[in-house]
């Protein structure tokens, strides 16, 4: 038998007679040290020489916790699947009271979870279903939701206007210092993209051109949209999570109170009416941001800065990206409400649908923004 | 309320209030339990009991309109809720008081408001009459002062009788409850009970209670279904005081007697 360190337990195996095993446990066994692995024994088993009693001496037995009592299971579980006998007379007497605990309710079938991976094709079949099911929650989701604001228009919408006004602050106002330090950064960053091109031609004063063009066409829209998914959206998400664990959803339900109008409706209302000026903001910032770089970095006037960019500002450029921006608060208003009320019921869950909210928000966010790219390049603005 | 068939204080006794033919409950295709027939008289003190896991909690989500039967109905009165429109569904909710197992109090709200939103949404009564009413109910649950209190700032037995609170706050027909007195200790509990009872005899209410304390279900209940989670089929019905009685079922015994009757089962564990 292999030699352990002192104050470890160990075990020792030998046949007392051909068909008896005598198991001798020694020392302290201690899940705190490592304690042996019941294959020990089940290699005795399955040995030549056929085992049909096992016997055990703790006389050299100085402490024993957890360690042990899951060795034994494991022992007599290799014991009844051969046929083996066990003398649990040499154990001590509390060992053996815990051993008919742990097998006195028998392992209920199928309840262990059958680790059986499927086929490729079944798993492709199942996520594919899976999406189907999800695209029709989706659907069906945006259903209520239209028949919610249906009701909101004729003022049959059941809300408190307390919580709109709530929301309202908590995406709009609170949002603002955030979206200030990035659009004004992001400003800064298409001056310097394009100030180092265009200044090899002498031409940086059309960085301000740039500057305009990109932050009122796409870039305060995106970026805006971009911080409220993960503020909002996913504050949203986390939101109504927690109110269904805590079934204060079904509460409403029950209460005939839908928690569409109550719940959805005002958060969806809030971001249509908060985006739009959170972009205009944005666009501003932005612009402040590029002359920030043109006045202090490439020298040029702030007068010639802001006339060139005045020169350049279209209506349409402008309403077309605080138009994608009220856009993009519906996508994001709506992901946010629907990954909170699809929240399972535990706190990992709650986290979850927060994660996903924020992709989805984002995911549909850049595919609205290519979308509307394409569109607005046919039709020509 | 037009459909309404009770009026508070008035009791029909020994008619049907709510009648289950034939559910059975399912996710998907799991299917949780068959063939669930019972009847709830007016003014019954009703038990849904068994073990763990055994589906009471879903038997109550199914009676009050929150998962479909995979088959069978449910009727209240004379209508029949599964087969009703969203409009009658919606009216038939108004009747009933649901206390959560959590209590799922609004927690954005104060007390008094979570009292006075049904209030504030299904009847025509001025801000300050609301205020009165829903001051009134928490008084009726020993909740006096606690009106501009948020459900974090009190204990967990208070949020239990404040969620009555807002449950009583229309005045319901039928009250349902989930597992009340889960968390509670020995004390509240029995106070508890002593609430429901008063308050069926009162408000003539019908009471539907998930539970599966004893002392609860023999203090109060007059009648009961006791589902069994291994068949998947309600093994016994009626009156739980007979069924200690006389009932023959060794299953019902081994619960109605914590185990001290009724043989060795295989699954004393849950």
């Amino acid at each position: 038998m292999q030699q352990t360190p002192a104050g470890q337990g160990s075990v020792s195996l030998t046949r007392t007679d051909r068909a008896t095993l005598l198991v001798k446990f020694v020392g302290p066994w201690h899940l705190k040290r490592d304690v042996p692995s019941a294959k020990v024994v089940e290699g005795e088993l399955q040995s030549s020489l056929p085992v049909k009693r096992l016997v055990f001496d703790t006389s050299e037995l100085t402490a024993w916790d957890s360690g042990l009592i899951a060795f034994l299971v494991q022992t007599s579980a290799a014991c009844r699947a051969r046929g083996v006998d066990q003398d649990r007379a040499g154990l001590p007497e509390g060992l053996r009271r815990l051993l008919e605990l742990a097998e006195a309710v028998p392992e209920k079938k199928g309840t262990r979870s059958a680790e059986v991976r499927s086929p490729f094709f079944e798993r492709i079949g199942k996520a594919s279903l899976g999406y189907g099911l999800s695209v029709g929650d989706f659907m069906s989701f945006l259903g209520e939701l239209t028949v919610a604001f249906g009701k909101f228009v004729r003022g049959k919408a059941r809300y408190r206007r307390v919580d709109l006004i709530e929301v309202i602050q908590e995406c709009g106002a609170n949002a603002v210092g955030i979206v200030t330090l990035i659009s004004f950064l992001v400003g800064v960053i298409l001056a310097f993209m394009g100030a180092v091109q265009l200044s090899q031609f002498g031409a940086s004063i059309y960085v301000a051109d740039l500057v305009c063009i990109g932050m009122t066409r796409d870039m305060g829209a995106i970026m805006t949209a971009i911080i409220m998914s993960g503020r909002t959206g996913a504050a949203f998400a986390a939101k109504l999570g927690t109110m269904k664990v805590t079934q204060e959803i079904d509460a409403f339900t029950t209460m005939g109170v839908s928690p569409m109008e109550f719940l959805v409706l005002p958060r969806v209302i809030a971001l249509v009416l908060m985006m739009p000026l959170l972009c205009l903001y944005a666009d501003f910032l932005g612009i402040l941001g590029g002359m920030f770089v043109g006045v202090g970095m490439l020298g040029l006037s702030a007068r010639n800065y802001m006339q060139e960019t005045i020169s350049t500002l279209t209506l349409t450029n402008l309403f077309g990206g605080l138009f994608k921006a009220t856009f993009y608060g519906v996508l994001i208003a709506i992901a946010g409400c629907l990954k909170g009320f699809q929240c399972g019921n535990s706190s990992s869950a709650v986290g979850d649908a927060a994660t996903q909210a924020v992709v989805m928000s984002i995911v549909m966010v850049v595919v609205a923004c290519g979308l509307f790219a394409v569109v607005f390049n046919i039709v020509g603005i | 309320m037009a459909t309404s068939t009770t009026t508070p204080g008035k009791t029909q006794n020994n008619q049907p209030h709510i009648i289950v033919k034939n559910l059975t409950m399912a996710y998907g295709s799991f299917v949780l339990m068959r063939e669930i027939n019972f009847t709830v008289r007016h003014g019954d003190i009703f038990i849904i009991m068994g073990g763990s896991g055994c589906g009471k909690s879903t038997l109550l989500r199914h009676l009050i309109g929150l998962k479909e039967p995979a088959t069978g109905e449910i009727i209240y009165g004379d209508v029949n809720f599964t087969k009703a429109d969203p409009a009658t569904r919606e009216l038939m909710l108004r009747r009933f008081g649901i206390l959560y197992q959590s209590g799922a109090l609004w927690s954005s709200l104060t007390l008094a408001e979570n009292v006075g939103l049904p209030l504030g949404e299904f009847t025509d009564l001025r801000p300050s009459q609301i205020r009165e009413i829903a001051a009134l109910k928490l008084a009726l649950v020993g909740l006096s002062g606690f009106e501009d209190f948020y459900p974090n700032e009190i204990s967990g037995g208070m949020q239990k009788r404040a969620g009555l609170a807002r449950a009583m706050a229309l005045d319901p027909e039928i009250l349902f409850f989930d597992e009340p007195s889960a968390g509670l200790d020995p004390i509240s509990s029995s106070l508890l009970d002593e609430l429901i009872l008063e308050l069926r005899d009162s408000l003539g209410a019908t009471v539907v209670i998930v539970t599966h304390e004893l002392a609860s279900i023999f203090a109060i209940g007059n009648s009961c279904v006791f589902l069994d989670a291994d068949s998947r089929v309600q093994i016994a019905s009626g009156d739980p005081k007979e069924l200690l009685a006389h009932s023959e079922d060794p299953r019902v015994r081994k619960f109605l007697t914590r185990g001290k009757e009724g043989g060795q089962s295989e699954n004393h564990h849950v």
